[in-house]
């Protein structure tokens, strides 16, 4: 129906191609401005106040710059978990439970080795272990879908329950230091701290997890866009019907991808079960599971932009327990929520601005 | 619906030549898309009215446009000498204008009476009154001659009797004007001339009937007057009795073409070059597949094709083509059967046993008959497009090699034409002509021995139609086996040397070109023939 | 085991998935997927606490939780419908939005970051757990009345026929001039209101809100629609089912010491198995989910 474009028209559409990737999250965290501001009114605060708290609270000092750091290592890798699924089309909202399985399946190999070895020449082994935790807990959900169609929305929330409850049966029952809802701790291997490297860290929770996260997303970066899985992974994500004339075996990538995403959540458990307490503690995930759908979206489901979403939603998060004096912490778990939502409902309505602005522009 | 008088039809109208639609200089737009630009329309009451133009002309948005489903953003709509541009479907029906589109509109799950009776539901108090809108349906269809059955679910119907209930639905609401989008689509030829009697009888009640086509031999066999439209505009206005297919297409394409509505009328002699001695490249035996909806969706077919042979399967669409299709290239599994291919070293390869790509391998390529669902990933480029189903091929390793992959979609992209040429373009913004190309230039410009080409020029137009024709015959000369489907009836009549028709899940008959007709061939593809030889009671 | 005891038990525990999965029958046979239930029942909770408190009486609590579950499905649809975003997602959203907004409002109103104070609810301590407790509790019969009401609406009214066109083939339904936008945002806002009071009653009858108090109760009710293949009776049964099977496992841990872990998986484990086994969604309304098309 439209003339066919023009090489000038190329670059047009390459510029939109970036405008609708760019331009949602932005709108979105506009609009977690807004009902932010809103919500520290209704707590009789001044929003300005409190911002400057929260960045002072967060990038201001070397300690908070730690902590953000710490929370951006995990986020990296539950955003990278449900960003790769999402390119498969899959929604994988159970990376609280395989980051949980992750962290724990490294702290019962941390307790069974013996004590002193040092980290270089465990690590390897820890970080199997946490992927095959995380793996695991990802492929059931994965193999579902693929075999009998079962919407893994729904099965990996419920495993979610699941894992969660059966992981505090574990501990509680058998492997718990008394009055505490943690294991014994750790005695071998455990990462260097960012604090080992300079004081000015002293108190913060950063590790050498950090580089762990970052190659895994290079790593998952490479797989997607370099590859001829990632090629096929992608296409089964944006059609299945076109990937399975294209000779993919849809069942086969969705389950793989889900595999792949476990592992990747799983092994955000190392960053606090060897990067940080030493041992595996009920409830650390605190979360970032669910946060990781937001840092996914925000990221656009590109491993760049999820590490830039990570740190941003790691600010967030530090920036609340920084501001709790003036405003509950609680705030920040709406706000990401409303950022969440923000994102979904930009997404489209931008590209559909998008549309009529070039449209008008044409005439 | 008044009851005709006693005056000849045609003096009737001549005597009440009132305006029932003028549509004037209408433009619409979706996004990108320009459907229409500057579009007219003037059909006079108890008239049939002809739209014609070639695919994506705008045909279809224009009387959507009337029937309130659309409003323009430009021009005036005025029916019965009242301007209602931009109406609500709502207003449209209850001033008398209804639509049948081509994809019916109807809910599966619902029955006949409720499904014509939605909008306007007969209640008791606040519960539905099931039985008022069944008797309201069982006399409408008896009326107007319109066989449904009122308790019947939609889901169940065949497609001539959803047709039937599409219809019976715009009548129902009063309509005066009824718009029939490419309603023969679907239908075989007998039911085709079914369709022309309610239609003439309708005309006779003084009803007004516009209807959407491409296909030229329908248009001088029903229509009293002519649109032509093309590339969203109205380009010419005519009598049928005062005009030929030939004048017609002048003006849908701008230019003389030669019509494969020729092939229709006169038999050629058969053209198979070069097939002396020739082998089987394909074989199927006793092929069978089920679907959930229907256990014998291919109910035992055998047939081969020879090197340098096209053979053509004719049918209405529903009759398990498609799932035959989808069985021998492996989107679909085979319930029982065997499908042999012999491979480029001569090797027989056992295609049920491979997987897509081994059957990709072994010499099979596809053409599938919905490139926005299967052919393409819209969203990726041409260049990923053309190594789709290939990109085995174009790995090393577990890396793409992108080198390769760039000449590869240069060497296509140039070899097949394909506008524009920036291999980087997203397939999404290519027109549905070039969309088509990209998708031939992969499955034929690579190393195959039996091709699959179903609906292979669904929507394209006029131009790219005659390259991939020309593409067709050219791998037929160069020795290669092409089964080809289509709905087109001339295109299969065309290119065929010979012709199997498919009907509930059988090829009731094969004839070699040279005895094939549409004539001939109508009988078996509404099942009143068979090979068995005898009539056999037609089907509803 | 089938005492009345044990009846009366399973009655009790299924009352929130009722109300719960009829709102979900409601939503999903109109095209909207319904993840959203887990935050109608926690926010209809809170509204009720909140209502209750702040009047004295349960029935505006009642009313309240209601219009809390109809405001989030109504936001629910806007950004479906108008904004054409991705459902799923969305669904997400809301859940996790209604966990913030209440936490955040537990510390705003009551200073508390676990519960609000107690309130007055429709059971009085003493009537116990038996039938006779449960048929003092208005809730109870409204429950019942509800499930009943909204079978019948959807086969046997213009609303339902219309709810179910929409939901199957909504652009058959626009081309009859069906307004098929205002439908869905009326049945969005009909869902959230009775799948609210499922929260309504789980809060009065513990008398104070907790956080998190739904447990994933909303998700086990959605497996209910699913498993119950929407059709209203056949949820309602898939509901007694579900809670039933909890009231078993209850009954077993009291009796042979399962840890109590194991019983909080069983009604997960049992919605996976049922996803498992209704071959993917084929029955489903075949519009479901497709609110961001065209």
């Amino acid at each position: 129906m439209s003339a066919a474009p023009t090489p000038a028209s190329q670059r047009h559409s390459r510029r939109t191609k970036l405008e609708e990737a760019i331009l949602p999250p932005v709108v979105a965290l506009l609009l977690a401005v807004v009902v932010g501001d809103l919500l520290i009114l209704a707590f009789g605060q001044a929003p300005g106040a409190v911002y400057r708290l929260l960045l002072e609270g967060t990038w201001g000092n070397w300690y908070g710059l730690g902590q953000v750091l710490y929370k951006a290592t995990t986020l990296t890798f539950t955003g990278l978990a449900v960003g790769y699924a999402m390119r498969a089309g899959l929604f994988n909202i159970g990376a609280e439970g395989q980051l949980a399985a992750g962290g724990f399946a490294a702290a019962l190999v941390g307790l069974a080795l013996p004590a002193g070895l040092p980290w270089i020449a465990v690590l390897p082994v820890y970080v199997v272990a946490a992927i095959l935790g995380g793996g695991l807990v990802g492929f059931v959900p994965g193999i579902l879908r693929a075999k009998f169609g079962a919407h893994e929305v729904i099965t990996t929330i419920m495993l979610n329950y699941i894992v969660l409850a059966l992981l505090a049966y574990v501990v509680s029952a058998h492997l718990h230091v008394p009055e505490t809802l943690h294991t014994e701790a750790i005695a071998s291997g455990l990462l260097p701290r960012l604090v080992d490297i300079s004081s000015v860290f002293r108190g913060s929770a950063a590790n050498a997890t950090i580089v762990l996260a970052a190659a895994a997303a290079a790593l998952a970066w490479w797989i997607l866009f370099r590859t001829r899985r990632g090629y096929e992974l992608r296409a089964t994500g944006l059609q299945p019907e076109a990937a399975e004339y294209g000779a993919v075996h849809v069942g086969r990538v969705w389950w793989q991808a889900m595999l792949v995403s476990g592992a990747l959540a799983g092994l955000g458990g190392l960053n606090y079960v060897i990067g940080y307490k030493g041992y595996y503690e009920e409830g650390f995930a605190a979360g970032s599971g669910f946060l990781g759908i937001a840092v996914a979206l925000v990221g656009r489901n590109h491993p760049a932009g999820i590490v830039v979403a990570a740190l941003l939603f790691a600010t967030l998060s530090q920036g609340g327990l920084a501001v709790n004096a003036l405003v509950p912490k609680q705030m920040v778990d709406v706000l990401q929520a409303v950022v969440i939502l923000a994102i979904a409902t930009a997404v489209p309505e931008v590209r559909r601005l998008l549309r009529v602005a070039r449209r008008t522009g044409d005439r | 619906m008044t009851v005709a008088s006693s005056m000849p039809a045609s003096t009737q109208r001549a005597g009440a030549a009132r305006v029932a639609v003028r549509m004037t200089d209408i433009r619409k737009a979706f996004g990108d898309c320009i459907a229409n630009a500057g579009a007219s329309l003037e059909v006079a009451t108890g008239e049939i009215h002809a739209l014609v133009g070639e695919n994506g002309a705008g045909k279809s948005t224009l009387m959507r446009t009337l029937a309130g489903l659309y409003a323009p953003n430009g021009g005036t709509v005025e029916v019965n000498g009242s301007d209602v541009t931009g109406w609500s479907t709502k207003e449209a029906i209850a001033a008398g204008v209804g639509m049948v589109h081509q994809h019916f509109m109807l809910v599966p799950t619902l029955t006949v009476a409720e499904n014509l009776t939605l909008g306007s539901e007969p209640v008791r108090g606040i519960q539905l009154d099931r039985a008022a809108a069944e008797a309201a349906t069982r006399e409408l269809s008896e009326r107007t001659g319109l066989r449904v059955e009122a308790a019947r679910k939609v889901s169940s119907l065949s497609v001539g009797e959803l047709q039937r209930v599409e219809i019976l639905k715009a009548l129902y609401r009063g309509a005066r004007v009824l718009i029939l989008d490419e309603p023969t689509a679907v239908l075989s030829p007998p039911e085709v001339q079914e369709l022309w009697t309610v239609l003439r009888r309708l005309r006779e009640d003084g009803g007004t009937i516009i209807l959407i086509t491409h296909k030229l031999d329908e248009v001088m066999a029903i229509s009293d007057t002519i649109t032509v439209m093309q590339l969203g505009r109205t380009v010419a206005r005519l009598r049928t009795a005062e005009t030929t297919p030939r004048e017609i297409a002048r003006a849908m394409v701008g230019r003389d073409v030669s019509l494969a509505l020729d092939a229709l009328s006169a038999p050629a002699p058969s053209s198979i070059a070069g097939t002396g001695g020739a082998h089987t490249l394909l074989s199927v035996r006793d092929l069978r597949v089920s679907t959930p909806m229907r256990e014998r969706a291919v109910d035992g077919v055998s047939f081969d094709i020879a090197a340098g042979e096209i053979l053509g399967i004719a049918g209405v669409e529903g009759n398990g083509q498609t799932e035959l299709i989808e069985a021998i290239a492996g989107l679909r599994p085979a319930g029982s059967g065997r499908v042999m291919l012999r491979g480029s070293d001569a090797g027989e390869h056992d295609l049920l046993s491979l997987d897509v790509r081994h059957r990709g391998d072994a010499g099979l390529s596809h053409i599938p008959e919905d490139r926005h669902h299967r052919g393409l990933v819209l969203d990726y480029t041409v260049a990923e497009n053309l190594i789709l189903g290939r990109q085995h091929h174009f790995s090393r390793g577990a890396a793409l090699d992108h080198d390769r992959i760039a000449a590869n979609a240069a060497e296509q992209i140039a070899a097949f034409d394909v506008r524009p040429r920036d291999p980087a373009t997203p397939a999404r913004a290519l027109s549905g002509g070039n969309q088509q190309k990209v998708v031939i230039a992969r499955e034929m410009g690579r190393d195959f021995q039996v091709l699959l080409a179903t609906q292979p020029t669904r929507g394209v137009d006029v131009g790219a139609i005659e390259f991939i024709h020309q593409r067709l015959r050219d791998a037929r000369a160069a020795g290669k086996a092409i089964l080809l489907v289509s709905a087109d009836l001339a295109e299969i009549l065309a290119l065929s040397d010979r012709i199997a028709v498919m009907y509930r899940g059988r090829l009731v008959t094969i004839l070699p070109r040279s005895e094939a007709s549409a004539e001939k061939l109508g009988p078996y593809m509404t099942g009143a023939e068979s090979a068995g030889g005898g009539p056999t009671a037609p089907a509803t | 085991m089938l005492t009345l005891a044990f009846l009366a038990q399973t009655f009790r525990i299924a009352i929130p998935y009722l109300f719960a999965s009829a709102g979900g029958v409601v939503s999903e046979r109109v095209g909207l997927i319904a993840l959203t239930l887990e935050g109608y029942l926690l926010g209809g909770a809170f509204c009720a606490i909140l209502g209750t408190e702040m009047s004295g009486s349960p029935w505006v609590g009642v009313v309240a939780g209601m219009a809390g579950g109809a405001a989030l499905a109504l936001l629910y649809a806007v950004c479906a419908i108008r904004f054409k975003a991705n459902q799923v997602i969305v669904g997400v959203a809301i859940n996790l939005l209604v966990i913030g907004l209440t936490r955040f409002f537990l510390r705003l109103f009551y200073d508390s970051s676990s519960n609000s104070p107690r309130v007055e609810g429709f059971t009085v301590e003493q009537s116990g757990t038996g039938f006779v407790a449960l048929a003092q509790n208005p809730l109870v019969w409204l429950g019942i009345v509800a499930v009943v009401t909204l079978g019948w609406m959807l086969y046997r009214t213009r609303f339902g026929l219309r709810i179910r066109a929409v939901g199957e083939h909504p652009q058959a339904a626009a081309s009859v001039g069906v307004p098929v936008d205002r439908i869905r945002y009326l049945a969005a806002a009909l869902s959230g209101a009775v799948a609210a009071l499922g929260g309504v009653y789980l809060a009065l009858d513990q008398h104070q809100f907790t956080d998190g108090m739904s447990a994933g109760r909303g998700f086990i009710a959605l497996a209910a629609v699913i498993f119950g293949r929407w059709d209203p009776a056949r949820v309602a049964l898939a509901c007694f089912l579900f809670a039933a099977a909890e009231t078993l496992q209850i009954q077993l841990q009291g009796a042979q010491a399962i840890p109590s872990q194991f019983v909080e998986m069983i009604p997960y484990a049992l919605t996976i198995v049922a996803l498992a086994t209704v071959v993917g969604r084929t029955a489903a309304p075949a519009a479901l989910g497709k609110t961001a098309e065209q």
